[in-house]
C-alpha cells in the first residue's frame, strides 16, 4: 500500500460515497451549531419535512450573540435581534432533539472550546460547524473545517458533506520555542510566511518538534487560525498529550472502548514517505513574539519590527497596504512597540483556554493595567471560568483592573455588546484584525495573551520578554 | 435554487485584494434568521457613511454601476468567515458572478449552492477583464457557464474551469440535499459498518 497522510487516512475512513469524478459524500461524525449560522438550516429542513438525521452526533450552543456579562439569563440584556437568534436555537435544539448547552448551563462557551473540553472532538473523527474556526479541532488529529449555512442545513439531513479532496501540505516547525515564544506566535508567523491564500485548496498538518511540545491548549491556537493562512482545515497527529487530554472527558470512550479507541489513534500518522504537494518549515528558535500591523492576518512582523511602507510589497498587495496603514492609523517606520493601545481583550476560540489565561495572568501577577486602559477577559467556557476561579487566576486579573467577564465569543467578532468604538485600538488575543471586526472602525493588533497582558500594563504593545 | 446558464452584463472592478466576508457583509448583519433581504448591506461600511449616506466613490454606488451582475475582484476573494450571508448579499445586490485569481474555500463552496458562479483565473486574464470592467455600463460582458468561456465587451474570449458537478447543480438548479438523500442507502451502509469498526463515535 502506498504511502498516507494523516488526512489521507481521516479521508478515507469517512468517505461514504464516490462519484467517478472525485466527488464525495463524506460522514460527518460530529456537527456543532451556533446561533448565527444555524436557524435558516432548521427552517430549511422545517420547510421541507425532513429531520436531523443523526441528533445525537450533533451539539449546539449559543456563542457569538450572548452578552458577557453577569444576570445575562435576563433576555432584555439582548437586542431584539440577538434574543431572536438565541430564542431560534433553544427552540430548534429541542424540537430536533439535539445536545444542547444553553446560557444557563456552566458548560456553555464558544462551541470550540465545549467541543473538546467535553470530549465531543476525538482523534480521526470528521466534525463541522458552520463556522471557520471549526479547523481548531484538527489539534486532535480530527479533520474538522468550517461550512457554510446551506452545508449545516445537508449534514443535518444527511449527515454528510459533498466534498473534493484537498492537497495535502506540511508545515513543519522544527526546534525549540524560545522563552515568551508561544502557539500564537507560531499560527501568525506562518500565516506571514505563506500568506493568507497560501494554504487555499490544502489541508495543513503541522507538525515538528515545537508542535510536538505543545499542550492540547497550544495545539487548539495553531490549528484554530489555519483558516486564517487559507487552509480549509489544520491537523496535528494525536499522541500521548492528545490522548491524556481526552482521557475521562464525559463523551470520551470508556473501558473496552478506549482500548479500541486507543489502538486506532494510535495509527493516525503520516506514513514515511508519504506526498505531500506543498511543504512550509520554520525554524522554532526563529519564532518571535509577534503583533499585527494591518488588517490582514498575513500582516505580521514581530515587536521589534517597524511598521512597513507600501512599497515594500509588490502586485495587488501595495494598495492593500497602503489601505491597511490608514486604516489603522499607522505611519510607516513607526516602531511597533511605540503604538498606543486603549483596549486589551483575551479570549476567544484562538486564546480562550485555561492555559492562555495562566500565561496573562502569570505576566500580570500583583502589577496593576495603565490607567485609563480598558481590559477584558472573557473565559472560553463556564469551565474555563470555574477552573480559573479556583486557580486563583481570577482575582489576578480583577486586582490587575481587568473586567472578569463570562463564557462567549465576544469582543472577537462583536456581535455582542463587546466592541470597539471608532478608532478605538485594542491589543487582541483573537484570530481576525478585518476592518471593522471588533467594531466600526475599530483598530485591531492580533497578539498572544502574554502580549496582551504587557500591553495592558504598558499601555502600548509591548515585547512580553521585556517584562519576564 | 436558481440556475446559472448564461449570463450578459455589466461586470464592476473591486482591484483590492483579501476583500474579506466582514467587508462583505459586516457581523451586525448577522442576527437575522433570513436567508433573503441581505444586499442593501452588500460592502456596508465601504459603500455607506455612518449617517447612511452613500460614499461616492464606492465602485457599486457609481452611475454606471449599480446594477452591476459580475464582480471582477483581486486575489483571495472571500477570505475570512464561513458566513454564507456574504454571498446571499451578493446574490440579493443582484451580482450572480464573480471572477478572481482565488477565492477562499468556504465562500467559494458557498457561492454554488446559492446560484453564483465564481470563476477563477490567472492574474494576466483578470487584469484583461478588470480593464474591461473599468469601461463601465456600456461595457457587458458575457459570462457562458456551458461553454465556459467569459467573453469581454470587445469579444475577447477567455477560458475558465470548473468542477463537472458543481457545474452541472448551477446550470439545472439542482438542490444538493435532495441529490444527496438519493444516495442514502450508501450512508446507511457506511453508518453501519462506521459503527461496527468505530463504536465509539
Amino acid at each position: 500500500m502506498s504511502p498516507k497522510t494523516l488526512y489521507d487516512k481521516i479521508w478515507d475512513a469517512h468517505v461514504a460515497h464516490e462519484d467517478e469524478d472525485g466527488t464525495c459524500l463524506l460522514y460527518i461524525d460530529r456537527h456543532l451549531v451556533h446561533e448565527v449560522t444555524s436557524p435558516q438550516a432548521f427552517e430549511g429542513l422545517r420547510m421541507a419535512g425532513r429531520k436531523v438525521r443523526a441528533p445525537e452526533k450533533t451539539i449546539a450552543v449559543p456563542d457569538h450573540n450572548v452578552p458577557t456579562t453577569a444576570g445575562r439569563e435576563d433576555p432584555s440584556q439582548m437586542t431584539e435581534e440577538s434574543r431572536i437568534q438565541v430564542e431560534a436555537l433553544d427552540k430548534n435544539a429541542k424540537e430536533f432533539g439535539v445536545h444542547y448547552y444553553p446560557v444557563s448551563d456552566i458548560r456553555q462557551g464558544i462551541v470550540h472550546i465545549v467541543g473538546p473540553e467535553q470530549g465531543w472532538t476525538l482523534p480521526g473523527m470528521t466534525v463541522v460547524c458552520g463556522d471557520s474556526h471549526t479547523a481548531t479541532h484538527g489539534a486532535f488529529g480530527a479533520l474538522a473545517h468550517g461550512i457554510g449555512t446551506s452545508e449545516v442545513e445537508h449534514v443535518l439531513a444527511t449527515q454528510t458533506l459533498i466534498q473534493k479532496k484537498s492537497k495535502n501540505m506540511k508545515v513543519e516547525i522544527t526546534g525549540k520555542l524560545k522563552p515568551g515564544v508561544t502557539a500564537k506566535d507560531i499560527t501568525l508567523a506562518v500565516i506571514g510566511e505563506t500568506g493568507t491564500g497560501g494554504g487555499t485548496g490544502y489541508v495543513i498538518e503541522y507538525c515538528g518538534e515545537a508542535i510536538r511540545d505543545l499542550s492540547m491548549e497550544g495545539r487548539m491556537t495553531v490549528c484554530n487560525m489555519a483558516i486564517e493562512g487559507g487552509a480549509r482545515a489544520g491537523l496535528i497527529a494525536p499522541d500521548e498529550t492528545t490522548f491524556e487530554y481526552v482521557k475521562g472527558r464525559p463523551h470520551a470512550p470508556k473501558g473496552a472502548q478506549w482500548e479500541a479507541a486507543l489502538d486506532w489513534w494510535k495509527t493516525l500518522y503520516t506514513d514515511e514517505g508519504a506526498h505531500f504537494d506543498k511543504v512550509v518549515t520554520l525554524k522554532g528558535e526563529d519564532i518571535q513574539p509577534v503583533v499585527t500591523w494591518g488588517t490582514s492576518p498575513e500582516d505580521v512582523l514581530p515587536i521589534t519590527g517597524v511598521v512597513p511602507h507600501p512599497s515594500d510589497f509588490e502586485g495587488g498587495k501595495v494598495d492593500a497596504a497602503a489601505r491597511s496603514i490608514e486604516y489603522m492609523g499607522l505611519t510607516p517606520g513607526q516602531k511597533l512597540a511605540d503604538i498606543e493601545i486603549d483596549t486589551v481583550f483575551i479570549g476567544s476560540c484562538t486564546n480562550g483556554r485555561i492555559e492562555d489565561l495562566r500565561a496573562a495572568a502569570e505576566v500580570l501577577k500583583g502589577k496593576k493595567i495603565k490607567d485609563g486602559m480598558r481590559a477584558m477577559v472573557v473565559p472560553g467556557s463556564g469551565l474555563v471560568r470555574a477552573q480559573a476561579e479556583e486557580e486563583g487566576l481570577a482575582q489576578i486579573f480583577e486586582d490587575a483592573g481587568f473586567e472578569w467577564r463570562l463564557a462567549g465569543c465576544s469582543m472577537c467578532l462583536a456581535m455582542n455588546p463587546d466592541q470597539l468604538s471608532e478608532n478605538e485600538r485594542c491589543a487582541s488575543t483573537s484570530n481576525r484584525n478585518f476592518e471593522g471586526r471588533q467594531g466600526f472602525k475599530g483598530r485591531t493588533h492580533l497578539v498572544s495573551p502574554g502580549m496582551a497582558a504587557a500591553a495592558a500594563l504598558t499601555g502600548k504593545l509591548t515585547d512580553v520578554r521585556d517584562l519576564m | 435554487m436558481e440556475k446559472f446558464e448564461k449570463l450578459t452584463g455589466i461586470a464592476a472592478p473591486m482591484p483590492l485584494v483579501n476583500i474579506d466576508t466582514d467587508m462583505i457583509i459586516p457581523k451586525r448583519f448577522l442576527k437575522s434568521i433570513k436567508r433573503t433581504g441581505f444586499g442593501v448591506s452588500l460592502f456596508d461600511e465601504m459603500r455607506y457613511n455612518r449617517d447612511g449616506t452613500e460614499i461616492e466613490d464606492f465602485v457599486l454606488n457609481k452611475p454606471q454601476y449599480r446594477e452591476a451582475e459580475i464582480l471582477v475582484a483581486g486575489d483571495n476573494f472571500g477570505c475570512g468567515s464561513s458566513r454564507e450571508h456574504a454571498p446571499w448579499a451578493i446574490k440579493d445586490f443582484g451580482i450572480k458572478c464573480v471572477i478572481s485569481t482565488s477565492f477562499a474555500d468556504i465562500f467559494f463552496n458557498n457561492c454554488f449552492k446559492n446560484g453564483i458562479l465564481p470563476i477563477v483565473l490567472p492574474q494576466e486574464q483578470v487584469d484583461v477583464l478588470m480593464k474591461d470592467a473599468e469601461k463601465g455600463q456600456n461595457a457587458r460582458m458575457t459570462v457562458d457557464l456551458e461553454a465556459q468561456t467569459v467573453t469581454t465587451s470587445d469579444g475577447e474570449t477567455i477560458s475558465f474551469e470548473v468542477d463537472a458537478f458543481k457545474k452541472h447543480c448551477l446550470l439545472q438548479g439542482l438542490d444538493d440535499i435532495g441529490l444527496s438523500m438519493e444516495k442514502v442507502s450508501s450512508i446507511d451502509s457506511f453508518e453501519e459498518q462506521a459503527a461496527q469498526a468505530r463504536p465509539w463515535v
